[in-house]
């Protein structure tokens, strides 16, 4: 069942108080890896491929709170994304340590897929037309909805994407938010990473800072009160796993993944072990095969 | 190559933010670092060391690091100033202890006789500078300064991180929304950074040869 | 050369100088100290109080070692990049500067061509372009071009060596039966090199800085693991210690190798 992320979240974002640092603080299961046979695979496709070789490169974010984070002690990024990718390769027979993972800004997702950078994204990412025509997309994982940060108190008065009309706001290029207020006629300040955009906030030289809610509230949680979200989510975001543009067999395989996962529980535990600590319970989304 | 044309308008846009902060850093830059570079000779030891303290740190400091100071620290201090001016700050700051290390290879090169003579006339140490070394140290300074001016052009895509939306900003937009267009896109950029940086090469060439026949 | 421009200083300007030292002293610890004073000062932000910069709860992740082994690994990744890239960087300046003194014009004139375009592209660009046309790594793209830029630098700086050479040099060793070649490498490189030394450092040393421009591609440099990736793990509140911190390493890192590079050419020359 598709759900959109509600108010619901900006009340959870805004009633926390004092919250610990660490942004993960349970530790996060372990995906089941399966032994597979490369030959289980059919002959020739990426599965087999990647079974064989028993590793695989995956591009995430490495500076979002619950969904990609770097946790510069186990040297390991964590995360919702993560968790995903982690049960993906499981079924590859890859354990989690062999996998690979690249730090994919929000604007070098679809060049480091069509170079063969990694070979998959799992990055907050939005499936949407455009960019079907360079990668395609297995999923959607999860609904998101693009909302809007300010300063605690909200001073500007901001309610809505409206009044975003023709004022400063600062979002991250290369993401689909970006594309969003450049159509609604904001004053738009793109910069590499979202914790780049926190401090203009501080000082007043953006009024907002807008992308995904999820991202929001985790920056929110972060940063104990400073900011909050308002508003409630004027877009829908389905986060998807980017591959190249003409793997159908390897999307069509990863979307029965998905699909089983909704079903027998590894996805709920994925969330509540990640994005759950913060966000209430969510359930998964329908995959889109296109 | 439809791609290049088709986005002309924004390439040049990036190009124009590019140009202005060159022309802006670059002559703050060589201002600031007339005035560095005349108090490491001075005969007052605080401003020589204060000139030398300044010159040395912000040689080691990596570019980005001093943009980052400019746009991220500097306006939590209180004060409240738009981007561009803190771009500009940040490469003029950085910009200037390589004009005043230009200069000194100038003072270097001008011929001792040439101070001692005008010390042996009676000149006061301003008298010295303004009317025998400056003259000659500028003239022999053109070369590195042309330099310096060379890689302050290609430090302006450094702003393009920070707010700043010049042409390796512009690039990585449209490289982005086109991709399949690559490598067009930044071979234009490139090509648009080699027409300034050509130039100031041919400009220095030019003047060389110039000073040669004043010599 | 300086002591030439002006007499010793007699009391009057001995005083002067004094007068003058005392105001510059005065006028730059009131600076210093309103910036000291604005970064201490509690901001408010979104009705909450952020502590100034020197409360304890803004430095207390570097009491973790976790903290410090994040920032040994950008270490690592910035040293490891740069020391790869000089070291290609002196291998093609070398191959650059024999190309360029080639007696041919098919040789020389295609040579320069590129050289100018190495030179005139920003380093940013070229990590872009590899990244991206080459489709080689993160690690590939930032060593690739600091080795291509830096390369064409330290070509030019060896052929104005090697032509600065006295000419009987490489007549002489043509006359004992060397090839051109093996007089170059044998002859003249090592004393091209000697001369050039300071020039040829103070270049690693730019091409240590420039490692930080990495982060166009994304690469895990010093910068990019203190600014972005423990900035956000840790919390927004953090930046500015860690800018600090930050600098500090690199004024570190830059100064030990300026002063293994003097060393260096005080030794040699």
């Amino acid at each position: 069942m598709r759900t959109i992320a509600r108010s619901g979240i900006a009340l959870a974002a805004a009633a926390l108080t004092v919250l610990g640092l660490a942004a993960c603080a349970s530790e996060s299961p372990t995906a089941p890896v399966e032994s597979v046979e490369p030959s289980e695979f059919p002959e020739g496709s990426s599965m087999a491929a990647f079974a064989e070789a028993g590793t695989i490169t995956i591009g995430t974010k490495f500076d979002q709170p619950l969904f990609g984070q770097m946790n510069p002690g186990t040297g390991q990024p964590e995360g919702f994304d993560i968790e995903i990718g982690k049960i993906i390769a499981g079924r590859l027979g890859i354990a989690p340590e062999d996998i690979e993972w690249v730090e994919t800004a929000s604007a070098n997702r679809e060049p480091f897929i069509e170079a063969g950078t990694v070979d998959l994204v799992i990055a907050t990412y939005t499936i949407n037309d455009a960019r079907k025509e360079r990668v395609s997309f297995a999923g959607p994982y999860y609904v998101a909805g693009q909302s809007i940060l300010t300063l605690a108190g909200n001073p500007e008065g901001i309610e809505g994407p409206d009044d975003l009309v023709g004022q400063p706001v600062c979002t991250v290029t290369g993401s689909t938010p970006e594309q969003k207020l450049i159509e609604l006629g904001a004053d738009v300040i793109a910069t590499d990473t979202y914790s780049n955009c926190l401090e203009p906030l501080r000082n007043g030289a953006v009024v907002a800072v807008s992308t995904d809610n999820v991202i929001l509230a985790g920056l929110a949680d972060q940063n104990q009160g400073e900011f909050e979200v308002v508003g409630e989510p004027f877009t829908e975001e389905p986060y998807g796993i980017g591959l190249p543009k003409d793997d159908t067999e390897f999307r069509m395989w990863i979307n029965d993944v998905l699909e089983e996962i909704a079903e027998d529980g590894s996805w709920e535990a994925a969330w509540n072990a990640t994005a759950g600590t913060v966000l209430p319970p969510a359930t998964p989304p329908a995959v889109d095969r296109y | 190559m439809q791609a290049v044309i088709d986005n002309l308008p924004l390439l040049l846009e990036g190009f124009g933010m590019t140009l202005l902060l060159l022309v802006v850093s670059g002559a703050a830059a060589l201002l600031i670092g007339v005035v560095a570079a005349v108090m490491r000779i001075s005969p007052v030891p605080s401003l020589r060391w204060v000139a030398t303290g300044y010159t040395e740190l912000l040689r080691n400091t990596p570019l980005t690091l001093v943009f980052a100071f400019c746009i991220f620290v500097v306006p939590s201090l209180g004060v409240r100033i738009d981007f561009l001016p803190l771009a500009l700050v940040a490469l003029t700051a950085y910009t200037s202890p390589f004009v005043a290390e230009a200069l000194r290879s100038g003072f270097n090169g001008v011929p001792v006789g040439q101070a001692e003579a005008a010390r042996s006339i009676g000149l006061g140490f301003g008298q010295i500078l303004r009317l025998v070394i400056l003259p000659q140290a500028l003239r022999m300074s053109v070369p590195p300064l042309i330099n310096v001016l060379i890689a302050l052009t290609k430090n302006t895509s450094v702003a393009g991180g920070f707010f700043i939306v010049e042409l390796v900003a512009t690039g990585r937009q449209l490289a982005n929304a086109n991709g399949n267009a690559v490598i067009e896109i930044l071979l234009a950029v490139a090509i648009l950074y080699l027409v300034i940086t050509v130039t100031l090469g041919l400009v220095a060439g030019r003047v060389e040869k110039g000073l040669r026949v004043l010599r | 050369m300086t002591s030439v421009l002006y007499d010793a200083p007699g009391p009057r300007a001995r005083r002067l100088s004094l007068v003058v030292s005392l105001v510059a002293a005065v006028v730059l610890l009131a600076l210093f100290g309103a910036l000291i004073a604005a970064l201490a000062a509690p901001r408010v932000s979104g009705g909450v109080t952020v502590p100034g910069l020197f409360d304890p709860s803004r430095w207390d992740i570097f009491g973790e070692a976790t903290t410090w082994r994040a920032i040994w690994g950008g270490v690592v990744g910035t040293l490891s990049a740069a020391g790869l890239a000089a070291v290609l960087a002196i291998l093609l300046g070398m191959v650059i500067s024999l190309l360029r003194s080639a007696r041919t014009r098919w040789i020389t004139v295609p040579i320069t061509i590129v050289l100018e375009f190495i030179r005139g592209v920003p380093v940013l660009l070229m990590m872009l372009f590899i990244l991206l046309v080459l489709s080689t790594g993160q690690y590939w793209a930032v060593v690739g071009a600091l080795a291509l830029y830096n390369g064409a630098i330290i070509g030019e700086a060896l052929r104005a060596g090697l032509d600065s050479l006295p000419r009987g040099q490489r007549e002489a060793g043509l006359s004992i039966g060397l090839s051109p070649l093996r007089t170059r490498l044998a002859i003249e490189f090592p004393q091209a090199f000697r001369q050039m030394t300071p020039i040829i450092v103070a270049q690693l040393v730019v091409l240590l800085k420039d490692t930080s421009l990495g982060y166009i591609v994304g690469y895990s440099d010093i910068l990019r693991v203190m600014m972005n990736n423990l900035s956000s793990f840790y919390g927004n509140r953090y930046l500015f210690s860690l800018f600090f911190v930050c600098l500090a390493v690199y004024l570190v890192i830059n100064f030990t190798v300026s002063f293994i590079a003097r060393y260096l050419s005080r030794r040699l020359a």
